[in-house]
């Protein structure tokens, strides 16, 4: 407790959540990002787009070190979560995933129950003293997933029966579950129809209130309709950064406004 | 419009007039062919199913037709009272068994008559059909003087010529007369059998019993094997599961990519090609003269195996743990799982199915190996004592199926031949029993999913 007024300074110290300076990531010789610098905003949604292959997903993955599981990947430079360097050594990856969420392309539950889903991060992290603690966690993740009253009654049917957009909310209950700080997205409603999307989207902006989101898209619509701010990347470099409506109406970059008009990508 | 596979011929108006609508009623050239080719595809498959079948039942009816007697054995059953009188006078001569053996025929003679056939016989005939009965009546009588004065019934186990003429193995003509059995007594042996006296009755001590000499066919059972066999199992299992299981899963999962574990790599592929001989005179070195292990125990023999079936279960373990989805390494580790525990959780169960498979061909493997053991003497002939003494543990002495089975086809009387495919069917069943064991497990992992 007696820390808490020197971390909420540190908060405040620097705006935003998550800062990124000069992050270089190479994969082997090759250089997939080049010196990526950019504030990221407490509780609002960023959306990362670009054409395929302009390292967006990279990037993302260095927020929460999924890039760590390849062995090829070097990451250089800083990505500081609360002015905290992640990239630390003090800092072991996976406490910080547990502050940092990551819901992927395609929804992957667990093979097990809609339960155990949800109460597995929980479990391993302590989360829960008992048994009545995590049935609290397990039906609050999903309400705040808008799953709970679809689900509720089918608690113990595995999660891999569920719709593709049922599993990605599912996927999206369980990465809130662990009650993180920061929700990264990579491209999640790719796998999802029109109306799945549009669940999804709305679960979202509700979640904004309470996390802060990355989210990666190759969708411009969806990424003018979720998020607040916008970063365009294109080869691997951050080309433009600024509020959804100025990127999309008022590009300040030649690639920027090629690419929202359509003319490549 | 123009295919370069389609003939000429059929393209070339194509050009001058507007293109004839093709009929689907038409079947042309290239799909005829297309799906000629498909047939006879299925044919060949259905071909080689049907092959494998038929050979598949061949073994199957020769194994059990040639290996069924071997569980049967003949007996000679009399029933006789030795009253205390007799007793005391045959302890009183020289040749005391002799004197058994004369009472012995007395009784069967009696036994006949009472049934309305009078055949007379002699020692010589009685000793080639049940050998010298003797001892054993004497040995009886000693061992119980209680039972002297009331009807006692004594099977004896009929030689293994008289076996071989009840199972069909010898017949009129195709024996020699020897000292073993002349074709005289052969008419004896059919009396006997029409008065229920020589009678085919289930081996039990086949199953239950451990080899026997050389010049004892009837004695011999799979027994004491059967169980060398499951110690050794034993020991592969918990060692090569668990060691197996650890080495596949810190290289498929832990270990750097480099030229050191590329090495490793081609060497456990390599090892799953070595001839088990290879293996045998390794462990000769390695456990019995180096480290001073016990000759013929199934512990040597079980590490031995152990360390053939290791290659095979890590080769398909880590098969297994390729085949689970990354998406599920993500998704724990997204929740914050460390790597151990996303491996734990939620790999290993999902690859459980695979390493289970693997782990039970390993096993058959092992369990049918023979040119191993031969190597670390687990033919070892396992005599008196049995089950207390010999084979009651890891370290004792003891042989295993196949070993057991070798040493039998490679004895001269033909009546160990029988034997051998008996012991085939006890191996085959042994195995069966495993497999179904294993397939109830791999089921019960699955449904916990």
């Amino acid at each position: 407790m007696n820390e808490m007024p020197n971390i909420e300074q540190a908060i405040k110290m620097t705006d935003s959540k998550i800062s990124a300076n000069k992050v270089q990531v190479y994969y082997g010789d090759n250089q997939a990002i080049k010196d990526v610098d950019i504030e990221i905003q407490p509780r609002s949604v960023t959306a990362f787009i670009g054409p395929s292959g302009c390292g967006k997903s990279t990037f993302l993955r260095t927020i929460n070190r999924m890039n760590d599981t390849i062995d090829i990947c070097r990451v250089e430079g800083s990505i500081k979560i609360d002015g905290e360097d992640i990239y630390d050594p003090k800092v072991d990856p996976v406490q910080l995933r547990a502050k940092v969420g990551m819901v992927f392309q395609k929804p992957n539950p667990f093979p097990k129950s809609i339960y155990d889903n949800i109460a597995y991060g929980p479990r391993i992290h302590g989360l829960a003293k008992n048994k009545s603690e995590l049935d609290d966690i397990v039906s609050s993740s999903l309400q705040k997933a808008g799953l709970w009253e679809e689900v509720k009654n089918r608690l113990d049917e595995p999660g891999t029966g569920m719709s593709g957009g049922q599993q990605q909310r599912l996927c999206i209950a369980r990465a809130i579950a662990v009650s993180p700080e920061v929700i990264l997205m990579d491209e999640p409603c790719s796998a999802l129809d029109p109306i799945a999307t549009a669940k999804v989207e709305e679960l979202i902006d509700e979640l904004r209130e309470n996390y802060t989101i990355v989210i990666v898209t190759h969708s411009m619509q969806q990424a003018a309709r979720v998020s607040q701010r916008t970063a365009f990347f294109h080869l691997g470099i951050l080309v433009e950064e600024g509020p959804t409506q100025d990127i999309f109406t008022n590009p300040k970059d030649k690639r920027t406004q090629d690419y929202i008009t359509g003319r490549f990508g | 419009m123009t295919d370069a596979t389609l003939p000429p011929a059929t393209s070339e108006p194509s050009s001058a007039k507007p293109a004839q609508p093709k009929s689907l009623y038409a079947i042309d050239e290239l799909t005829r062919k297309r799906n000629a080719a498909e047939k006879r595809f299925q044919a060949y498959g259905i071909g080689a199913i049907g092959i494998g079948l038929f050979f598949l039942v061949v073994l199957a009816i020769a194994i059990i037709s040639e290996g069924i007697p071997a569980f049967t054995k003949t007996i000679v059953e009399v029933e006789f009272t030795l009253t205390q009188e007799q007793y005391d006078e045959a302890e009183g001569q020289l040749f005391k068994t002799k004197a058994y053996e004369q009472i012995f025929i007395g009784a069967l003679q009696g036994q006949l008559e009472e049934k309305g056939l009078d055949v007379p016989f002699d020692a010589s005939t009685i000793e080639r059909i049940v050998g010298k009965p003797g001892g054993d009546i004497r040995s009886f009588f000693k061992a119980d003087e209680s039972q002297l004065g009331q009807p006692v019934s004594f099977e004896l186990a009929a030689s293994s010529r008289v076996d071989g003429y009840i199972n069909g193995r010898v017949t009129r003509e195709n024996m020699t007369d020897s000292r073993f059995l002349q074709k005289t007594d052969l008419d004896l042996v059919d009396i006997l059998v029409e008065a229920s006296i020589i009678r085919s009755v289930f081996n039990w001590s086949f199953i239950t019993g451990a080899d026997s000499g050389v010049d004892n066919p009837g004695g011999a059972g799979i027994g004491a094997s059967v169980i060398g066999s499951f110690f050794m199992m034993l020991v592969v299992l918990f060692l090569s599961l668990p060691i197996g299981v650890a080495a596949s899963i810190y290289l498929e999962e832990f270990a750097p990519q480099n030229k050191f574990t590329d090495l490793i790599e081609v060497n456990i592929s390599n090892l799953a090609a070595v001839p088990s001989i290879v293996f045998g005179i390794l462990g000769l070195a390695v456990f019995i003269q180096f480290m001073h292990l016990p000759q013929s125990a199934p512990l040597v023999g079980g590490l031995v195996l152990t360390l053939m079936t290791l290659p095979t279960i890590i080769i398909s373990t880590r098969a297994s743990l390729k085949a689970v989805p990354p998406s599920i390494r993500d998704a724990a580790l997204g929740v914050g799982a460390s790597k151990m525990q996303a491996i734990f959780h939620h790999v290993l169960p999902l690859a459980m199915p695979g390493i289970l498979t693997g782990t039970i061909i390993g096993l058959a493997q092992a369990l049918g190996e023979t040119a191993p053991l031969l190597l670390i003497g687990m033919v070892g002939f396992v005599a008196r004592g049995y089950p207390d003494g010999f084979v009651s543990g890891f370290l004792d002495p003891n042989s295993a199926m196949p070993a057991q089975i070798y040493t039998w086809a490679a004895r001269a009387d033909y009546a160990f031949y029988e034997k051998a495919w008996g012991g085939i069917i006890v191996l085959l069943i042994f195995l069966l029993t495993m497999n179904i064991l294993a397939i109830i497990l791999r089921r019960r992992f699955e449904r916990r999913w």
